[in-house]
């Protein structure tokens, strides 16, 4: 008799079956692709979920225009390598006004460029089923959140109307205009995900291994000076530091870390013995304590 | 063991396996502070965490300028303001040899609910007890409830050991209650560990405060203990979940092998059908496999063409699975809106969705005495053992056999909420010995000999809205016209097949269900039948539809405002109503679902009973109901 599988085995099976639910039971569904590591992983299960079929639906990013110069080239790299169908959004009335963080402000400018965004995609494109690469060990209000989260037409959320969800049976039916987010990586956690990333091979954005990088320190964050449009100070001048990135997001967004870890097993072995949180270099989570939550009441996946 | 052990190299994280478990107990009991020490004390919780969980511990924990463990599970802001839980959170950690997944699940009034949820994917359960208080009622229930659930590994974690000065009697006097107690229920092991979770006595060390107690701490237990669900063993089972056709050359079935082992060459059977082939591959990303195993999400492509689809399950050929279309099941009710017997409901079982009926409820189970007491319904919360009625045959194992194949949940079909979940037992028999008998004049001869199509026209509306009056003149011009129909009054088949049924939500349910079945019979029988009922629910009225072939249920919707109808009040009964004589009159403490879409829609205040007889009349000739000669 074989042996039990793995828990990265099980992950893997229960992520393939919720794809597959989804295309059985879900008429419009789409793949929100933020280019990150997250994303990787979700793209790689859904191509094995319908092997040999190719991917049958297509990726959205929503581009906030503010992403590192490095992960627009990887997303159109692995669009042309996997033959995907991509979709890109931005939300042009933002970009007319010349929404950016620095002016407006991190929680405005995800707001408007990320948030808004996203719904007016989802509305114009008229998905019904949105697949997302959250997990539940990212954030407390995360953990609540369903494998299968629905939203009202107007894309709301509302953590006292969700489904319970028990075994493996998940609740697909909805009425017209309702929508729903697909989180295949619900019960991944970051370092499952590094460590599928290594046991697969998976592409990723070279963003997330070390290497010497300009970088100025506002308010105690690393940020990577990745284009002309980032604003100096007077005495402020770009530094060459070996730091890589624990996530990615809009690059004014997001803190490097300092690291030497240039490859899978060192990003693995630092992680075990990491002291602080993913989200810690995401400066949108540390405006208000129940910020998270707030944002997906407002349509933030 | 020390928590430098806890972190292990990176290279054997490939070999751990995974552990899912519930924790269970009320507010005060202790369970936030014990899965947050877990958390802590696996390094599952980082620094910037940490120093948050400092600020708000000063601001709203319930421990001085200690750390608040709890607070660390505590998610959304509407659950910090009451400071408790209210739905299930799922938690994750590891150690060297395991990963866990954690369902904490919260003790208040919704706790059936949740804690159901929650024990649905656990292998394993931690019924947390206040050291002072021992064995409650809530102990019980939650025992019981893992227990109907599947769980077979119980921890009673004694806590708060502290505050009764880690005396080994009360602590053994609580164990020996439980294993008394716990004897009913279906577990395979209960072991009773002795903490104090706030300061970590026992969570993942042995505590010397503790030194009476010689077994292991609570997470050594948690490595190591085996839950084989026998799943491996068992015969072959995979509910086709999809089917992979991306090109005319290839066809494979996609899904999650539920039990067992598959290889290529396997002789096969699809069920419900009962065609046999055999396995020709096993497709994955990475290239085929020689064999899958229970827990994989694989694509199988077969020899032969048969006809397979979503909702199937694939066996063995000589190990196939049962099929039924009634059982008999625990059911559990998870939604404000009542069960009520005789409503279909969406069931989805495996990947298959069938529709169902409940008929009846035979009891409830009371969950803190585990007595059986007689119900005609089920409330939000309460566990019930119920009849089920499906339209279809159903592969399907018993759930203490299968937890895919005889697990269910139960969707409303108009809200489209889960609104129950169930645990199949076995199928009743009852069906295969009531066989439906072809007879030779058939409806098809019976409605040509009265030259008309038999259909069913449904009038609906509110008491008084003139849905009789409407019938009866119908009816006058069908006879003279020569054709054949019949008026089932709702006021009439109350004096007969329905004088035992009262005006309660769940008989009016039984009501419109024995009608819509009459008059399925008299539609067979050729007969243009006009059912006047005022039937009030819409849910009963899509019933009704379903029983029919499209185009020949015909709704009629009688359209009334409740004033005019009031001011009307032929029979006196508003009058009653009003007056509080009547109960659950429709319009007045009772509601009435007008129909969205009705094929007929007659406005009262705009035609006369006469005129809306033309109406519908003109209608069945145009859709042609009235093949005969017209004059």
């Amino acid at each position: 008799m074989s042996n039990a599988l793995t828990h990265l085995q099980r992950l893997e099976a229960e992520s393939l079956h919720i794809f597959r639910e989804v295309l059985a039971e879900c008429e419009k569904p789409v793949m929100l692709y933020s280019i990150g590591k997250d994303s990787a992983v979700m793209l790689h299960l859904a191509l094995k979920a319908f092997y040999p079929a190719p991917l049958p639906f297509p990726l959205l990013h929503i581009d906030t225009g503010w992403k590192f110069r490095e992960m627009y080239q990887f997303r159109d790299s692995i669009a042309k390598k996997y033959g995907l169908e991509l979709l890109v959004y931005q939300n042009a009335e933002g970009l007319a006004q010349g929404v950016n963080p620095f002016t407006h402000g991190s929680q405005v400018h995800t707001d408007i460029m990320k948030t808004q965004a996203l719904k007016q995609a989802l509305d114009l494109y008229r998905f019904d089923t949105a697949f997302g690469g959250a997990r539940r060990d990212e954030e407390k209000s995360r953990a609540k959140e369903r494998v299968f989260s629905f939203r009202s037409s107007s894309h709301r959320w509302d953590p006292k109307l969700q489904r319970p969800e028990l075994w493996s049976l998940y609740n697909t039916r909805k009425h017209k205009g309702e929508s729903i987010r697909v989180f295949p990586l619900s019960n991944w956690t970051e370092l499952d995900v590094w460590r599928y990333i290594e046991q697969e091979a998976i592409p990723i954005v070279p963003l997330y291994f070390s290497a010497l990088r300009p970088v100025v320190e506002h308010n105690g964050m690393l940020i990577m000076v990745d284009d002309e449009r980032m604003p100096l100070g007077i005495d402020e001048t770009p530094q060459l530091k070996s730091v890589r990135f624990r996530t990615l997001g809009c690059y004014p967004l997001t803190a490097a870390m300092l690291s030497q870890a240039s490859t899978l097993p060192e990003i693995i072995a630092e992680m075990s013995q990491s002291k602080s949180s993913e989200r810690q270099g995401r400066l949108i989570d540390h405006d208000a304590m129940a910020s998270m939550e707030q944002k997906k009441q407002q349509g933030y996946f | 063991m020390n928590r430098q052990e806890l972190n292990s190299p990176p290279q054997s994280h490939a070999a751990k396996t995974l552990l899912r478990f519930i924790t269970c107990g009320s507010v005060d009991d202790g369970k936030s502070s014990l899965i947050g020490r877990l958390l802590y004390e696996t390094h599952a919780i980082f620094d910037d965490q940490l120093q948050a969980l400092a600020s708000e511990s000063k601001r709203l924990g319930t421990r001085g300028s200690d750390l608040d463990f709890a607070l660390l599970v505590d998610g959304l802001a509407a659950e910090r303001e009451q400071g408790i839980t209210i739905d299930v959170a799922y938690r994750y950690f590891e150690t060297a040899r395991r990963k866990f997944i954690v369902a904490d699940t919260p003790g208040h009034e919704q706790y059936t609910r949740n804690m159901v949820t929650g024990a649905s994917t656990a292998d394993v359960a931690i019924l947390l007890i206040d050291a002072r208080k021992g064995l409650l009622e809530q102990t019980k229930r939650h025992s019981y409830i893992a227990s109907l659930l599947g769980i077979r590994h119980v921890v009673l974690a004694v806590n708060k050991m502290d505050l009764v000065g880690f005396d080994e009697r009360i602590f053994r006097d609580i164990e020996n209650a439980f294993r008394q107690f716990s004897r009913e229920m279906a577990f395979t092991q209960v072991i009773a560990i002795p903490v104090c979770a706030v300061d970590g006595d026992n969570v993942s060390s042995r505590s010397p405060r503790l030194n009476w107690y010689q077994g292991e701490p609570l997470l050594d237990y948690l490595e190591s203990v085996t839950v084989d669900r026998g799943e491996l063993d068992a015969p072959f089972r995979f509910p086709v979940q999809w089917v992979n056709r991306p090109h005319a050359d290839f066809r494979g079935y996609s899904g999650q092998i539920a039990s067992g082992v598959i290889r290529p060459g396997d002789k096969i059977r699809v069920l419900p059908s009962g065609r046999q082939t055999s396995v020709e591959s096993i497709v994955t990303y990475e290239g085929a496999l020689p064999e899958a195993i229970a827990g994989q999400s694989v694509t199988l492509t077969v020899a032969d063409e048969v006809d397979i689809s979503r909702g199937d399950v694939l066996t063995l050929s000589d190990q196939a699975v049962e099929c039924g279309a009634q059982f008999e099941a625990t059911l559990v009710w998870m939604h404000q809106q009542p069960l009520l017997q005789g409503r279909q409901y969406f069931l989805k079982i495996g990947t298959r969705t069938a529709l169902c009926t409940v008929a009846p409820v035979k009891y409830r189970v009371n969950i803190h005495t585990m007595e059986h007491v007689s119900a005609e319904r089920l409330e939000m919360n309460d566990i019930g053992v119920c009849e089920l009625q499906l339209d279809q045959s159903v592969p399907f194992e018993p759930y203490t056999v299968s937890r895919i194949l005889g697990g269910f949940i139960l969707i409303d079909r108009l809200t489209n909420d889960t609104v129950g979940a169930g645990m199949l037992h076995f199928a009743l028999r009852r069906s295969q010995n009531v066989h439906w008998q072809a007879l030779a004049v058939d409806r098809a001869l019976r409605s040509a000999q009265k030259q008309q199509r038999s259909c069913v026209l449904w009038l609906t509306g509110l008491s008084g809205a003139g849905k009789s009056t409407i019938a009866d003149i119908l009816d006058q011009k069908l006879l003279q016209l020569g054709h054949h129909s019949y008026v089932l009054d709702g006021d009439n088949v109350r004096h007969g097949l329905n004088k035992d049924l009262g005006f309660t939500a769940q008989d009016r349910v039984e009501n419109i269900r024995r009608v819509a079945e009459v008059s399925k019979l008299m539609v067979h029988a050729g007969l243009i039948t006009l059912v006047s009922f005022i039937s009030p629910f819409r849910s009963e009225r899509e019933m009704a539809r379903s029983l029919f072939d499209p185009g020949e249920f015909i709704e009629v919707f009688v359209d009334t405002t409740l004033a005019v109808a009031e001011q009307r009040d032929v029979k006196g009964l508003y009058k009653k109503a009003r007056a509080g004589k009547l109960k659950n009159f429709t319009g007045i403490d009772s509601p009435y679902e007008a129909p969205q879409a009705p094929e007929i829609y007659i406005d009262t205040a705009v035609l006369s009973a006469m005129q809306a007889a033309d109406l519908i009349l003109s209608h069945l000739r145009a859709a042609g109901f009235l093949v005969g000669p017209t004059p």
